[in-house]
């Protein structure tokens, strides 16, 4: 977890650089959305930082034993950020493309919803706080098995 | 018993830790909500709809029923939005 904005592309590469024997890499990058409908000047991120960190262990040593994946990293921000900046993201390395699909999907579901971050949209038309949404616990409802 | 508040809940209680001694009495996350909100008219305000408010305890996420016998630090927050 850090507040400094990262360059996803150098993460990417740093984590290729270990695939070891993996067959296939796959990384999301988590952006600052902001569009013309739906403007957002900046966004804070507020966070529990040591359940945070424990969530996120969590979340990834979860992932590997579920997908059976080589190596997972996941950056979190927290703080304040602008649009287009990136907020997270999630590598997973596997042998096989499925798993490592999989592996970051689910993790991105879980963290939705399970990793304590809230976010504060700041708009032209004024600040608020985000609120969860009823899809997102559906997202992580669908790996229940 | 250290008690966190984060998000939307600490602005609204404008502040973001108590420190209490709380009563035997008090077994769980539910009572616990109830006895901050028994002498405090802007935490019963905030506290107002449980369906909202998620809670940690010794930094494990968990339901309200849940004991705080023995705990340290209990957290309040709201549903998680991160990613």
């Amino acid at each position: 977890m850090q507040s400094e904005v990262f360059n996803p592309g150098d993460e990417t590469n740093r984590f290729i650089e270990q695939a070891d024997g993996a067959g296939a890499a796959v990384t999301f990058t988590g952006l600052v959305r902001s569009s013309a409908d739906n403007p957002t000047k900046r966004m804070t991120l507020e966070h529990y930082p040591a359940l945070a960190q424990s969530q996120l262990e969590n979340m990834a040593s979860e992932a590997t034993k579920r997908f059976k994946l080589l190596k997972v990293t996941i950056i979190h921000r927290f703080g304040m950020m602008h649009p287009n900046e990136p907020i997270v993201q999630v590598m997973a390395l596997s042998p096989h493309r499925q798993a490592a699909f999989d592996g970051a999907n689910f993790i991105m579901d879980w963290l939705k919803t399970d990793a304590p971050f809230w976010k504060y949209e700041e708009t032209p038309d004024g600040a608020k706080w985000v609120e969860a949404k009823a899809i997102d616990d559906k997202a992580k409802d669908k790996w229940k098995a | 018993m250290k008690i966190l508040y984060f998000a939307w809940l600490r602005e609204r209680l404008n502040r973001s830790e108590d420190e209490f001694d709380v009563p035997n009495s008090v077994s769980n996350v539910d009572e616990l909500i109830d006895w901050i909100g028994e002498n405090d008219e802007a935490a019963k305000m905030a506290f107002e709809n449980k369906k909202l408010i998620r809670a940690a305890v010794d930094e494990k996420i968990v339901e309200h029923d849940y004991s705080i016998a023995g705990a340290k630090t209990i957290a309040f927050f709201p549903p998680m939005t991160g990613g």
